[in-house]
């Protein structure tokens, strides 16, 4: 059991060509739990990137801290694996050498290093293409390819910016499907990143909405659609349930809102 | 009429609607091509043109049979093409093993990058006839100076091209290396260098090419063998044949490394433009 600890962090970008310092974050507090699938959503501009490179050790906090088992996370560090949109695999490899390339990296023998790989792969339903390039396969497949790469690192958390949203829409449903099922197959901290307020209630045990000017987390939800999901295997029944519904329009006008307020800023900037 | 220069016309079935240029060239080229030979052998044959300015087809022909058996300008053609061989190949190969790196470290590195870039950036436009003086001065009439004036034309571009290629690698696949647990040696060995392969073979092509340039102007100062030194050597005693026929013979070596560095760079880098 580990714990991921956002205390009080605050994130200040430096102003570009004598403009105002932008505040990207402003006092954001959270805990992420071994087992916890939390989904950020929010307007653009609210941080939501920021927090996560935050938590990759891509970047240090303005002030406050996070501590991963206690300790502060300083720097990008293998336990603490990425999924990003796209163009994060590499070309050069085929899909087993891609999924390899972490443990590779650490210096892990060959044959650890195949089982691992095949283990994953077969996870995210790629048994069959082990030897296919990257560049050959579908959207979808590359984003599982991707998945497949971040669980060979065992890492104790994912961070996944956006996996999905460059998938169409009915990859994306059987990408999503396959996420819970790997979540409820493994002990890890989930972080996910989406614009698609759908997406955010389906997947996530816990939903921050998250504002901008600044930056900060507004809204803190629990919810059990997931788990709903994996114990009774219908997802569009979920998707259509009242509850889901009412709370789709409920969060989506908080968005809107934001959207709205910042398009005006616009304007009048 | 003037609607077929103003208005794009409806595709054919499989051809994209508007893209510029499209379809195959192939058969126009090899048209021009034989044209030009047709006209080669059209203007000396009616004897149009004096001998002097352009020899007959046959005439160069005779002149690449004499240098192949018996030579021209004291030595086998065989040999003036290792000459030359050696000299650009050995400049190529030198140039790949300093050119890659440096280009590598500049961009990835902000300090070697400020160092290198002015120099660089002023040595390049300069034709190598303008340093030569100054290279046989400093180096003298050796076969090293050839090397290394046909080595600092191809440099440039080839450091250029590398250092180009370090941003083609996307930030993402940095960060998903580095959220691996790699090191930032690793990121330049194993995601930076080789996300550049495309951009370095891009460069290595242009090098071989202006290696091939260079060749007349290394070969112009105490040289006894070489294809240069032929071409050069054959120009004094006006035998336009013999400088005909090393040109063609230049052109048709360059032609064959460009179509080998082309080769290899299929087989190596599958996934350029696919990505």
């Amino acid at each position: 059991m580990q714990t991921l600890k956002v205390s009080d962090v605050s994130l200040i970008y430096p102003g570009h060509h004598k403009g105002a310092p932008v505040t990207a974050l402003k006092g954001v507090n959270l805990e992420v739990k071994s087992g916890d699938f939390v989904v950020a959503l929010g307007a653009s501009g609210c941080g939501k990137t920021t927090l996560l490179n935050l938590m990759a050790g891509f970047m240090a906090p303005s002030s406050g801290q996070i501590t991963l088992g206690g300790r502060p996370v300083a720097g990008s560090g293998a336990e603490r694996g990425v999924v990003f949109q796209k163009h994060a695999l590499l070309p050069w490899l085929n899909v087993i050498d891609n999924v390899e390339f972490g443990l590779k990296l650490q210096g892990v023998d060959a044959r650890t290093r195949r089982e691992r790989a095949v283990k994953n792969l077969a996870l995210v339903g790629l048994q069959d293409f082990h030897k296919h390039m990257i560049y050959h396969l579908s959207g979808g497949m590359q984003q599982r390819v991707g998945i497949a790469r971040a669980l060979t690192c065992d890492p104790a958390m994912l961070l996944m910016d956006e996996p999905m949203a460059a998938l169409d829409a009915l990859t994306r449903e059987t990408v999503q499907e396959l996420l819970l099922q790997i979540w409820q197959q493994t002990d890890k901290m989930y972080f996910f990143i989406t614009h698609s307020v759908e997406e955010a209630l389906f997947l996530g045990s816990r939903l921050i909405v998250m504002s901008p000017r600044p930056g900060r987390i507004t809204h803190t939800y629990e919810l059990d659609f997931n788990r709903r999901f994996l114990a009774e295997g219908n997802a569009r029944a979920i998707k259509s349930s009242p509850d889901f519904i009412a709370m789709r329009e409920q969060i989506l006008g908080i968005i809107y809102g934001d959207e709205r307020a910042g398009e005006r800023e616009k304007i009048h900037a | 009429m003037l609607d077929r220069l103003t208005k794009a016309r409806p595709a054919r079935p499989g051809v994209s609607y508007g893209a510029p240029g499209d379809g195959s060239s192939a058969i126009i080229s090899l048209v021009t091509a034989l044209a030009l030979i047709a006209l080669w052998f059209l203007v000396t044959g009616m004897g149009w043109v004096r001998p002097l300015f352009l020899p007959a087809p046959a005439a160069v022909w005779g002149k690449f049979v004499l240098a192949a058996t018996e030579g021209v300008s004291n030595s086998t053609l065989a040999q003036h093409t290792l000459a030359s061989l050696g000299r650009v190949l050995g400049a190529f190969f030198l140039a790949l093993a300093i050119a890659v790196p440096v280009g590598i470290l500049m961009g990835v590195n902000r300090v070697i990058r400020g160092l290198l870039d002015p120099i660089i950036e002023f040595y390049r436009p300069l034709p190598p006839l303008a340093y030569l003086p100054l290279i046989i001065i400093w180096l003298g009439i050796g076969e090293f100076p050839k090397v290394f004036l046909i080595f600092l034309a191809i440099f440039a571009p080839m450091a250029i091209a590398a250092r180009a290629g370090v941003r083609s690698v996307s930030i993402e696949q940095i960060h998903a290396a580095y959220a691996m647990g790699a090191s930032k040696v690793q990121v330049i060995f194993h995601v930076i260098l080789k996300a550049a392969l495309p951009e370095i073979f891009t460069g290595m092509r242009i090098g071989i090419g202006v290696g091939w340039t260079t060749l007349v102007a290394a070969e112009m100062v105490a040289a006894h063998r070489g294809l240069g030194f032929m071409v050069l050597n054959s120009a004094e005693y006006l035998a336009s044949d013999a400088v005909i026929m090393g040109i063609i013979v230049i052109g048709v070596l360059a032609f064959a490394f460009d179509l080998l560095i082309r080769r290899i760079e299929r087989a190596l880098i599958p996934w350029k433009g696919k990505v």
